[in-house]
């Protein structure tokens, strides 16, 4: 174990923490906008720069490896002024629509301009002027918001495998984009929503929820997806009983917040205005709507004029357990053991 | 699965078979090219040239329906070549003899001959799988889907036993299940043989403790399969059908087949979220809650039985379908009181020893748990067989190679193979309804070779009629080369392109009765659409 003082507090890690993660053990906040703690961490965005002593510059705390004896503050002058030259760069291009951009209130750049107190750039010139990507139907991409961190390019690359993504250009001029700067759906983008999730700003927004809610006003409640058999775990974010939009769930044992397009953007098939609602009995080859009363004493009815044996019941691979056990036990206290489901298709 | 996803990634060697599991299973397909991106080396095995065929180091393209005289032709490089585990034979399995007898004539020039898969390529393959630490198989429906499906699955048991790679982390036998509670409908019982935790119908203790359980007289013969139901029902011996939250009017081989029978059938009740193919042709429809709308738990294909949560409530007067069991139970006379999900799960966790350590509260506290989890305070299994296999030794089963059921002809020149997409899921009746993804994949694109494309004057996008003894169907294509010349690939998504009313209901594996939904023999022509 090694032992590093953070703002005049001890702590022991294991050798390879970084400074980062030591002071996250301490509950001591640091900003961060590249850092994912499932990535290999390459100090990008500088807005998590600590001050070391002894030190001749400030390092970035995500990828600095934490030293024996090491004395470091998260909060000198030093470190404020640094981060707020890092805010004031990033404003001087970044459009101040938040009354309306979709991020407002977990918008990493807003929570950091508002904690460091920059509420305009010391460096105005050119504006980024791109066009909205939002050819495909999942999500929109609007670089003039992108403020360069790179998470999304390396969850493309390094989580899903797709990397559809990188940076081109330089400079001033640099974005991230496909190949041949084509649309999203001309690339090996697979949809899975994850860079949308990890996107510390508006730059990538998910179409469903759009003008549907404020982050603060949605309630999470973490579930298993509905569709193969990985079990990914989702949060679906939900406002005025519908669920506005899915992410994945970090605290997911199996999917650490991984997901696919399909748990992440096929989730609105809840609001179908398909959906069955009421019981339906079939008359001269119609179906009528009928009440739960009836429409169980038909089936009751029915199943009292054929021999046991004559019953068969397919249960559902989509159901859940507690509804699969009593699937069976119905069947088989009917007498037949004619209970099968779709584990053969 | 015998083994965990989480051991994936750090695996040495992975052997894909008959599993698009970027498409069908993507975060596991995430973790493979995670574990190629650490140095694994990949074997994958498929009859396309799937996307993670690009991750190779060696793509074994062998022709559909020959998967079972690969897997014998690697085991008998592993045997020439000594890349066996003999500790691990010797102490844990019997029968290796046996094998070593069987796959002799399954020389790599003898099985490219049948798989066209060039022999230096299984050479390749079984050395990268045979020589490292540590090797896990995956494998999907690829394997499973054919008359010859168990034995491909005694195959695939037989290589990972004879080259040690069982009970050990990042290795196994790890069927990747389709759906997200697959597992879980097995676990419970929903299947013609066995109660909940396999115990068996026939065997008279096992029945017994239900019984007495239950406070009911149980039948101690097995039931129909799904896939004998359905003739069951036409020779007049089944004339009621529930069918809860399954759409066997699309996913089903021979649809027509299906169709007659569930007409047929005197009474038809389906319970579902939406008024699927097969609802349609019920006596009585019971809408239910959806997976957002109720309580409960599923097992993912790792075993592990993880919580649901409520987040809205279900539309109009749909139920979920735990409360409409009950209260059908209680209109039949029978004693049912459950005043929640938990209720059944306590139930399920009395009777299942596999579940017994399992309850709603570690479930939370712990971010599920895999069976077997015999007892309260047991962490849960996360690989199988670890020093010894439930049975005790392992048995070597060894496996001759038989071909498909139906091979093309004159007549019906192609093979027809399907599957998902990655857009999809299974009779779309969820997929179809979700906005962003009907408006990116709205209908199907059958795959066809450049070859039989050019053969046929089809032209990128032009509608195509594929006719098989069966039926026929009509559908988009795509050229491509992810299928060889004479394959065709489709998927079962799309009602207006039901793929099943080509495939072949009678071609079904011995033992596990499933359908051969890989292969079978169809024509093409242009169509007007």
């Amino acid at each position: 174990m090694l032992s590093l003082t953070i703002n005049g507090h001890e702590v022991k890690v294991e050798p390879g923490s970084t400074i980062l993660q030591a002071a996250e053990k301490l509950g001591i906040f640091i900003p961060t906008f590249c850092y994912d703690p499932q990535l290999a961490q390459v100090g990008a965005c500088r807005i998590c720069v600590v001050e070391v002593e002894k030190a001749r510059a400030l390092v970035a705390s995500c990828c600095t490896p934490a030293a024996d004896g090491m004395i470091v503050h998260t909060d000198s002058e030093r470190v404020l002024a640094a981060r707020q030259a890092n805010l004031s760069l990033l404003l001087a291009n970044h459009p101040l629509d938040c009354l309306t951009c979709e991020k407002t209130g977990e918008c990493k750049l807003q929570d950091y301009c508002y904690l460091y107190g920059v509420d305009e750039s010391d460096f105005v010139g050119a504006q980024k002027d791109y066009d909205l990507d939002d050819t495909n139907p999942f999500y929109i991409r609007d670089m003039n918001k992108c403020i360069l961190c790179g998470l999304c390019v390396r969850i493309c690359y390094d989580v899903n495998g797709a990397g559809a993504i990188e940076f081109i250009n330089r400079g001033f001029d640099s974005k991230v984009t496909p190949a041949f700067d084509d649309p999203m759906e001309y690339s090996s983008c697979v949809f899975c929503g994850m860079c949308v999730d990890s996107c510390p700003v508006g730059a990538l927004i998910p179409k469903e929820s759009i003008r549907q809610a404020r982050p603060w006003e949605l309630k999470s409640v973490k579930t298993i997806c509905p569709y193969c058999g990985t079990g990914c775990g989702l949060e679906l974010l939900v406002k005025d009983n519908k669920v506005v939009k899915v992410r994945g769930d970090l605290s997911n044992p199996v999917s650490r917040g991984q997901t696919c397009v399909k748990g992440h953007f096929g989730i609105d098939f809840l609001d179908s205005p398909d959906r069955l609602k009421t019981p339906l009995v079939k008359k001269n080859g119609e179906f009528r709507e009928t009440t739960w009363e009836d429409a169980l004493e038909l089936v009751a009815a029915k199943l009292k004029e054929v021999k046991p044996t004559e019953v068969a019941g397919l249960a559902s691979a989509r159901a859940t357990n507690e509804e699969n056990y009593l699937f069976q036990k119905l069947i088989r206290s009917l007498g037949s053991n004619s209970v099968d489901h779709c584990a053969r298709l | 699965m015998t083994n965990s996803i989480s051991e994936i990634e750090d695996a040495q060697a992975l052997f894909v078979i008959g599993s698009n599991t970027t498409e069908t299973h993507p975060v596991i397909g995430y973790r493979i090219k995670m574990a190629k991106n650490k140095g694994a080396s990949l074997i994958v095995a498929d009859p396309r040239h799937i996307d993670l065929a690009d991750y190779a180091d060696v793509f074994l393209q062998m022709r559909p329906g020959t998967d079972g005289a690969l897997l014998n032709g690697l085991l008998n490089v592993i045997v020439d070549e000594s890349l066996i585990d003999k500790a691990f034979i010797e102490k844990r399995t019997e029968g290796f003899e046996e094998l070593v007898a069987a796959v002799k004539k399954y020389t790599p020039e003898y099985v490219e001959g049948i798989t066209g898969v060039p022999a230096a390529d299984i050479r390749k393959a079984a050395r990268l799988y045979g020589t490292a630490e540590n090797a896990a198989i995956c494998y999907t429906m690829g394997i499973t889907q054919h008359v010859e499906g168990t034995n491909n699955v005694l195959a695939i048991a037989n290589l990972a036993m004879a080259s040690g790679n069982l009970g050990k982390p990042h290795s196994g036998v790890n069927p990747l299940r389709g759906q997200n509670n697959v597992q879980g409908a097995c676990d419970m019982g929903a299947l013609p043989n066995v109660f909940t935790g396999y115990q068996r119908v026939d065997m008279d203790a096992q029945r017994e403790k239900f019984e007495k359980a239950w406070g009911v007289a149980l039948n101690s013969t097995p039931g129909y399969t799904v896939t004998e139901v359905m003739d069951a029902v036409l020779d007049g011996k089944v004339k009621f059908m529930y069918v809860m939250g399954e759409n066997p009017s699309l996913s089903d081989p021979n649809l027509h087949h299906v169709d007659e029978a569930l007409t047929e059938v005197d009474f038809l009740v389906v319970q579902d979220i939406f008024l699927t193919e097969t609802a349609q042709k019920a006596d009585v429809v019971l809408p239910a809650a959806a997976f957002a709308e109720k309580e409960g738990t599923f097992v993912n294909t790792e075993r592990r039985v993880q919580l649901i949560r409520q987040a809205v409530t279900a539309p109009g007067e749909a139920k979920p379908d735990w409360v409409i069991l009950t209260e059908l139970a209680q209109r039949l006379g029978l004693p049912w009181k459950y005043e929640s999900a938990e209720d059944v799960f306590r139930e399920i966790t009395d009777l299942t020893p596999s579940y017994a350590g399992i309850s709603y509260q570690r479930l939370e506290n712990e971010g599920g748990l895999q069976w077997p989890c015999p007892e309260e305070g047991h962490p849960g299994t996360s690989i199988l067989h670890k020093d010894v296999f439930a049975k005790g030794k392992g048995v070597f089963t060894p496996v001759e190679y038989s071909p498909p059921a139906e091979e093309p002809c004159q007549e019906y020149p192609l093979i027809l193979t399907t599957g998902r997409d990655l857009y999809h899921y299974h009779t779309g009746s969820m997929t179809r309804q979700s906005k962003g993804l009907a408006a990116f994949r709205p209908m199907e694109k059958a795959q066809v070779n450049p070859e039989d494309a050019k053969a046929l004057g089809l032209e990128e996008g032009d509608a195509i009629k594929i006719t098989s003894r069966r039926g026929e169907v009509t559908a988009r294509s795509t050229i491509t080369e992810i299928v060889p010349p004479g394959v065709v690939f489709m998927t079962f998504h799309f009602h207006e392109s039901a793929v099943n009313l080509l495939t072949c209901c009678e071609a079904i594996d011995p033992v596990a009765k499933i359908p051969e939904l890989k292969t079978c023999a169809i024509k093409l022509e242009k169509a007007a659409l």
